[in-house]
């Protein structure tokens, strides 16, 4: 034990712990490509089968243009919110304790989710691989359990070394789509790619692309959550904005290559309903070793993003514990590893529970309708933040172009996207709204008062405009 | 048993193993330091024990 340690352990030196600054721009990449990037390997196919390929190119860049608005607004406030919490911080900061007690919910309950989610599909792999290699009936569940412990593992040890390995294993996830792109010959159309055979315009009519946008998040879902590591970047005012731009940059090109190629391979009825869409586009065109590659990149982009959902819903939750929103004992950071330890722990059973419901359906749209509630959030948050704090009061690593334009934009994307899922899920939508108005009545009654509301405010701003 | 029950088998196993450290961990903290200390961690201060930060 360290001597600083040591009289830390008596309870005096007068020394804090915080959470480790280890992070540069690569990590934050890693951290938002890697909740990402599975979103290109199964789930935005259903925007296919909504709407027809035409209108899933649409959902693609629509709900991309949503997400560079996201990108856009969240980077430069978290450039000035250097704290663990991301969105969550924001809205304490701008909005108030019952908006932000809100956000925390919608991301932990997003992130843990979508980890459940991530950890059936690396469980399903395996069934599949088992299945094929003779073996049928493979229970899926140890592998589904594993994945949440390994990765829970790996966070409890470390930010650095989680977010290396999540570096490394969404870099290939991504060259595979790359890999597959180019063996799929775009240079030499007809030959192998069959877009004017395949496109079939609007099966459904402009409702079809209306019902795309719900599906269409998967291209992108997740991206937002590059702002939990602001607390642990060596640099926040470079590093988020630096990351969750290129990470934005990198997810536009790989959602778009997904859909070239799988479109110009595979008839739409069938690839509105894969269940795997870029490993069957692989089968496709017969390669073994591109189909190994894609299998692995599947696996990968799953690993990816429930690692990367541990680390986000952590801090989410830890910096609830923090500011006694929720049992103070959830903001403790681990001495050695300066993680947030309990709040990792804690959020295990929640995710092995989650994803052993066998409702992978409602539990997916229950997070993204969780990270839409979180979008709508910042166009009220931004706006909010410019009118408080104008250019120039305050110090932002990074100003976002052309304001109210994205804020506004986002808000209307944001209502389609509502409309869009009501479509599908009406009474999941009902529900979610329903369980957040519950939660808020309990928080106001019953938790509000264990918060301390002086020693919130924890940034170095000026008074905002107007108070 | 085939290669696949072993593996399985050796899933749960390793989600235990992996599961019961860090509970037994946590608890260990939470004896070998005072809660204080473990809840410290203020929002917005960066100051880091020099000695520990090497991760």
């Amino acid at each position: 034990m360290a001597n600083g340690e040591a009289a830390a352990a008596a309870g005096g030196g007068g020394q804090r712990l915080q959470l480790l600054k280890v992070l540069g721009p690569v990590h934050v990449w890693a951290l938002g490509v890697g909740i990402v990037l599975v979103g290109e390997f199964m789930g935005w196919n259903f925007t296919v089968g909504k709407g027809g390929p035409a209108a899933s190119l649409i959902a693609c860049w629509f709900i991309g243009l949503l997400y560079t608005c996201v990108a856009m607004v969240d980077s430069e406030v978290t450039s000035t919110v250097a704290a663990a919490g991301g969105q969550y911080a924001q809205a304490k900061h701008i909005i108030g304790p019952l908006m932000a007690f809100n956000v925390a919910l919608y991301l932990v309950l997003a992130y843990t989710m979508l980890e459940a989610a991530d950890a059936l599909v690396v469980g399903d792999l395996m069934a599949q691989t088992a299945a094929e290699l003779g073996h049928p009936g493979l229970d899926p569940k140890p592998f589904v359990v594993l994945t949440i412990a390994a990765l829970a593992w790996l966070n409890y040890r470390g930010v650095a070394i989680t977010l290396n390995v999540n570096f490394v294993i969404t870099f290939i996830a991504f060259l595979s789509i790359v890999v597959l792109f180019f063996a799929a010959q775009p240079w030499d159309l007809g030959e192998v790619l069959h877009h004017d055979e395949l496109m079939v315009g609007l099966p459904y009519g402009w409702i079809g692309v209306v019902a795309a946008l719900q599906f269409g998040m998967w291209y992108y879902l997740g991206i937002e959550g590059t702002t939990q590591a602001a607390e642990e970047t060596r640099s926040t005012r470079r590093s988020l904005p630096l990351g969750t731009m290129t990470g934005m940059i990198t997810l536009l090109i790989a959602a778009t290559l997904t859909w070239y190629v799988a479109n110009g391979l595979l008839p739409w009825q069938y690839l509105g309903q894969s269940g795997v869409p870029l490993f069957d586009t692989a089968r496709v065109l017969g390669i073994p070793w591109l189909t190994g590659f894609l299998f692995i990149g599947t696996a990968f982009s799953a690993l990816a993003s429930a690692n990367g959902t541990i680390n986000d819903a952590s801090r989410a939750w830890f910096s609830l514990g923090r500011d006694r929103y929720l049992p103070r004992l959830f903001g403790a950071v681990h001495p050695r590893y300066r993680t947030p330890f309990r709040s990792i722990l804690f959020l295990i059973p929640v995710a092995i529970s989650f994803g052993f419901t066998g409702l992978l359906d409602q539990v997916i749209t229950f997070s993204i309708l969780s990270g839409l509630l979180g979008y709508t959030f910042m166009t009220f948050n931004m706006v909010k933040f410019r009118r408080q704090w104008p250019l120039g009061s305050i110090d932002r690593g990074y100003v976002h172009p052309f304001h109210p334009l994205p804020v506004i934009t986002l808000f209307i994307l944001c209502v389609a996207t509502y409309f869009a899922t009501f479509l599908g899920y009406g009474s999941t939508l009902l529900a979610t709204m329903a369980f957040y108005i519950v939660i808020s009545v309990w928080f106001h009654l019953r938790r509000y008062k264990f918060v301390e509301r002086g020693s919130q405010f924890t940034m170095p701003w000026p008074r905002p405009r107007g108070f | 048993m085939d290669f696949w029950d072993i593996l399985s088998y050796g899933a749960w196993i390793v989600s235990a193993i992996l599961l019961i450290w860090m509970v037994v961990d946590t608890f260990k903290v939470g004896a070998e330091y005072s809660e204080d200390y473990l809840l410290s961690s203020q929002e917005g201060e960066d100051i880091i024990p020099e000695e520990d930060n090497n991760g």
